[in-house]
């Protein structure tokens, strides 16, 4: 599989690690309460079609980043920083 | 038989080899199978189950008869393919499956229990008793059932990996590939072709046409020298593209020294491809399949393709009288060839009433071979026609049952093949792969001049595709026959013969039809039950033809009845290519410090942490013992003063105004808030509040801090300070490097530290000026580094820090320092019974379980701020007070070991796993306390100090009664750090 890295270009996914659902971007609160944690920790969605994942480019420029691609295709979608996915999120609150 | 005849191989360069030590000569340029063939050797091979004489059935990678080991020892390696094997001067091979001898094979008594060894034989006959199983009949099994042997002994061979890019994979380089090679090569789109034999042509290689006004093999020296002209296109022949995966990418197996006699040692053995394609043809062209009629197993019986491959290209007739049995208009060709060739027909066999063949030979038309004999090698056929049966003296039967395409790249990523009415096979789908396009026979086209027009064309969409401008060459005149076929599978047999469909498996129709029977219907039921395309050729050629018997017997259309699913690799890829460089070093590199040197100077054997490489202890000449040394390394430190080199912890520099910020985030408690100059220590916990690492961290000034980790979490740690930065708070403006390789830092422990620093240091210290937990710049022999007052031993303690070219000298400076005070260096075992006794924890302790709770620590989650893992870390399940909590122990009586691994027990409770009280993490044999100590997670342990408890080790046999006392075993007031 290839990925596509917005600093680096479509490289290998060996040079990625894989870490979660992009939904680790929107932590909650300290004081958000059991449910929305344990949510936030543990459920995670199975989607067949588009997911939105959390990678960090370790063997090569060292940004996280988000990736959208299709679990079923396998195609990749497209990618983005994580920091400008969080400055946008954090924006439109 | 070698026959005197224009061919592809070179008369003027024999070649020398041994088969099962008989010596034997061939030609440059021919394979095990056509040399064998050209001495007469028909027999090769014992089939995997019932140990059937076998010969050469194909001239292809699809071989599944004539599997052979090749060479000795470690380099011995079993089931190569003799019709992809070339050959050169010295090659030894050896037949396998068989014993005593190829010719008298024992284990031939299987074929006369045959009755018994059918389908699901396995199953039904071994079930009870079931501990037989494991100890006798698996073992009996595997004795006589099996292809070659593996050495045992480790290969020492060098194999490499390598990485290609291009636009354009062309996978096959018979006349469609190499027209679209060419076509796609001068539109300058950059190219890879890659074939599996050693010259490219493909089919072309085995037929005596005519392209254009030359023949074949002109036109594909003229093609592949173009092609090796232009600086755009890569050639890459013995190279099998063996699997297909997302995002164009391609493993491909590269042959690179097998065929040589003497190959240079630069050279790998074997290179494992990864090509990343941006559009890939699948040229790889089609198998001819074989028909299932009794006894169709005998060794001089082959496909119709592997005797005109013998003939055209090899210049060997595989026999002297040879019979063809065919379906399809296809073989014809045959005929032409074998005659061409001067070799006499015995008959010409068609299963269609209509076949439209002549000649001086017998012609038998609506006809089949029903029966076969010859023991070891095909003597004679028995034909079934309209007039009843007769029987034909012939040592050779060219079989063509008509073809599949070789369609299993198309199948890697679920792609599902459909069935063509009309050629009687199976095709590749559309878009099954990404940017795979499907061009010649691989395709459905049949004919030369059909693959040609394919090539071109399917080269041209692509070069549009990709944006470049593509004009269509010319289609030079070639071969253009039509294709006509009608279906025969299978020949029904006469009481208990046999047919088989898959060679290599040991497979019948007899098989298959029991499976049915016994309602094994669905082909991946009957593929379990029957190991019917299970084998090395993972039913290349047996696939189809099963499919068909099965949907006869089930009643069902084959289309209904569908494939089993192809998966890669297409042929056999070694461990050793696809492992290549991960052996040895390889899978864990080596990390040296920058004293490495200077410690081996010293004596000291070398451990492995993580990948690096630390010493042990440094031994003295009277001790014989690694303990002695521990012992001595340990009580120097506590006495007067050690020295150790520290380097390998995780050291990441940290910059930036919010640096406090993020700091604050990772650890549990605070470091906004400390003073320049000072050091804390520091605990992480991971978001689901349980324990990441631990370290100290250094403000050296407003907007710097220096953190350490623990050796193992290094990485780890940089890439959660990442994750924090760039995924929660990308508006900090903080930045941070791993600075741990340019950094020497030492541990100077012991009462007699300053007395070691002073001196060498430009300024001298003291205790008020450096209290415990600061830390500052100094400067050491005329070089600038930090100085931090803090200890991982409990004694009085520095670390200093030079750039790492300095680390050498300054070790063997402070090493004899430390000797002059009475001290030593000191190495891991040291190290870890230092931090031991006092209590200090490493990842033994935080092994991913562990809360703040379980190591007493909870009070350092600050109260004020968030921290990651803080709201987790409040669960009340993290805080309960049954959780194993952190304790020392230490055995009532003096025993021989106490054992990290081992588990707890109350006094009067059995030692069962329903009774575990927790579990001992790390242990060491003090000589400070003179006895054993251990650090343990015990139940409720902080409130059960005192108690007596029983250390059980199931696994080394273990026992002792131990007392739980405080987990910092050494001065717990901390005075000596301070002093």
């Amino acid at each position: 599989m290839r990925l596509l890295c917005p600093n680096c270009g479509e490289r290998d996914v060996r040079e990625f690690y894989y870490q979660s659902t992009a939904g680790a971007l929107i932590r909650p609160d300290l004081d958000a309460g059991e449910v929305v944690w344990d949510n936030y920790l543990h459920n995670r969605d199975n989607p067949a079609g588009k997911t939105e994942d959390l990678w960090y480019h370790e063997a090569g420029c060292n940004a996280w980043i988000v990736v959208i691609r299709n679990t079923v295709s396998h195609e990749v979608l497209d990618a983005e920083l994580a920091a400008d996915k969080r400055r946008d999120t954090e924006a439109k609150k | 038989m070698r026959l005197d005849k224009k061919s592809l191989v070179d008369p003027n360069t024999p070649i020398k080899f041994q088969f099962d030590g008989v010596s034997m000569s061939g030609f440059a340029g021919d394979t095990l199978a056509s040399a064998l063939l050209a001495n007469d050797v028909r027999l090769v091979a014992r089939s995997f189950k019932y140990h059937r004489p076998r010969g050469i059935m194909s001239a292809g990678s699809e071989e599944a008869n004539a599997l052979v080991t090749v060479g000795f020892g470690s380099q011995q390696e079993p089931n190569i393919r003799a019709t992809q094997l070339e050959i050169y001067d010295g090659l030894e091979v050896f037949s396998q499956n068989c014993w005593p001898s190829l010719k008298w094979d024992l284990l031939a008594l299987n074929d006369l229990a045959a009755p018994f060894l059918t389908a699901g034989f396995y199953y039904k006959t071994f079930m009870w008793p079931k501990s037989f199983w494991e100890k006798i009949y698996e073992p009996m099994i595997r004795k006589a059932a099996g292809l070659g042997r593996l050495s045992g002994q480790a290969n020492r061979d060098r194999y490499e990996k390598a990485f290609a890019f291009c636009d354009l994979l062309v996978i096959g380089g018979g006349p469609t590939g190499l027209i679209a090679a060419l076509q796609a090569g001068r539109a300058g789109l950059s190219v890879i072709l890659a074939d599996e034999d050693y010259r490219f042509g493909g089919s072309l290689n085995a037929e005596t046409a005519h392209i254009g006004d030359v023949y074949a093999d002109q036109w594909v020296d003229s093609i592949v020298q173009e092609l090796s002209d232009l600086p755009n296109v890569q050639l890459m022949t013995r190279t099998t593209i063996t699997g297909a995966y997302d995002q164009g990418t391609f493993g491909a197996l590269e042959r690179v020294s097998k065929h040589l006699a003497f190959p240079s040692k630069e050279l790998p053995v074997e290179c494992f491809w990864r090509i990343v394609a941006k559009r890939s043809i699948l040229a790889s062209g089609a198998l001819e399949r074989f028909i299932a009629f009794p006894n169709n197993d005998r060794p001089g019986i082959m496909t119709a393709s592997a005797v005109r491959t013998f003939i055209n290209r090899y210049a060997v007739s595989p026999g002297r009288s040879v019979a063809i049995f065919a379906n399809n208009d296809g073989a014809q060709q045959t005929v032409i060839d074998l005659q061409a060739a001067g070799v006499q027909i015995a008959a010409y066999v068609d299963a269609r009433l209509d076949a439209g063949i002549s000649g001086d030979f017998p012609i038998y038309r609506g006809a089949e071979v029903c029966d076969t004999s010859g023991r070891l090698g095909l003597e004679g056929i028995t034909v079934r026609h309209a007039g009843g049966e007769i029987n034909i003296a012939a040592d050779c039967l060219a079989v063509s049952g008509g073809w599949n395409p070789t369609l299993h790249l198309s199948c890697h990523m679920n792609g599902q093949p459909y069935w063509s009415r009309h050629l009687l096979s199976f095709l590749p789908t559309q878009n099954a792969i990404p940017g795979m396009l499907y061009a010649g026979s691989v395709a459905g086209h049949m004919s030369t001049r059909a693959c040609l027009q394919s090539g071109v064309d399917k080269a041209c969409s692509i070069i549009k595709d990709l944006g470049k401008l593509a004009t269509a060459l010319m289609i030079p005149d070639a071969e253009n026959y039509p294709y006509e076929i009608q279906a025969i599978w299978s020949v029904s047999p006469k009481g208990k013969q046999r047919s088989w469909l898959d060679f290599q498996n040991d497979v019948t129709v007899k098989d298959v039809m029991q499976s049915v029977a016994e309602n094994y219907r669905t082909v991946e039921h009957m593929k379990r039950y029957t190991t019917q395309g299970m084998a090395p050729d993972q039913g290349k050629n047996s696939n189809v033809t099963s499919l068909a018997v099965l949907a006869d017997a089930t009643g069902k259309g084959i289309p209904e009845a569908g494939t089993t699913t192809f998966r890669p690799p297409f042929s056999p890829v070694s461990i050793a290519a696809m492992g290549s460089q991960g052996q040895d070093k390889g899978f864990a590199p080596e990390r040296f410090g920058s004293t490495h040197q200077a410690i081996l100077d010293r004596g000291a054997p070398m451990i492995e942490v993580g990948l690096w490489y630390r010493p042990s202890y440094f031994p003295r000449p009277n001790e014989k013992t690694w303990r002695q040394s521990c012992d001595r390394e340990v009580m120097m430190v506590r006495e007067n003063v050690g020295v150790c080199d520290v380097s390998t912890l995780g050291k990441i520099d940290i910059k930036g105004p919010d640096s406090g910020h993020l700091l604050d985030l990772v650890y549990t408690n605070k470091f906004s808030s400390l003073s320049v100059g000072k050091v804390r220590y520091g605990l992480m916990l991971r978001e689901d509040g349980h324990v990441m690492d631990d370290g100290t961290t250094a403000r050296l000034d407003q907007e710097h801090f220096l953190m350490t980790t623990t050796t193992a979490a290094a990485s780890l740690v940089m890439r959660h300070l990442d994750y924090l930065h760039q995924c929660l708070h990308p508006e900090w403006d903080v930045s941070f490097a791993s600075v741990t390789e340019h950094w020497t830092q030492f541990s100077i422990a012991g009462p007699k530290t300053r007395d070691l620093l002073n001196g060498l240091l430009d300024q001298s210290i003291n205790n008020e000026g450096w209290p415990f937990m600061t830390c500052g710049q100094v400067n050491i022999l005329g070089i600038s580094g930090w100085l931090f007052r803090i200890s991982f031993s409990g004694e009085l303690g520095f670390e200093l820090a030079v750039p790492s070219r300095y680390g050498d000298n300054l070790f063997r400076i402070l090493s004899a320092r430390a000797e002059e005070l009475g001290g030593c260096c000191y190495g891991m075992e040291a190290l870890n019974v230092l931090r031991i006794e006092k209590g200090f924890i490493t990842h033994a302790e935080i092994d991913g379980r562990v809360t703040a709770f379980d190591l007493g620590m909870e009070r350092m989650v600050n109260q004020t701020k968030d921290c990651i893992g803080k709201a987790a870390s409040q669960r009340p399940g993290l805080n309960d007070v049954d959780r194993p909590q952190l304790v020392g122990i230490k055995p009532v009586v003096s025993v021989k070991q106490l054992t990290a691994g081992a588990h707890l027990f109350t006094l009067q409770d059995p030692a069962e796993r329903i009774y575990d009280q927790g579990h001992v993490t790390s242990v060491a044999y003090s000589p400070t306390f003179g006895c054993f100590y251990g650090l343990a997670f015990l139940k409720n342990g902080s409130e059960r100090y005192g108690e007596q408890i029983r250390m059980v080790d199931h696994v080394r046999d273990i026992e002792a009664i131990c007392e739980v006392v405080p987990p910092i075993g050494f001065d717990p007031e901390g005075r000596r750090a301070r002093a």
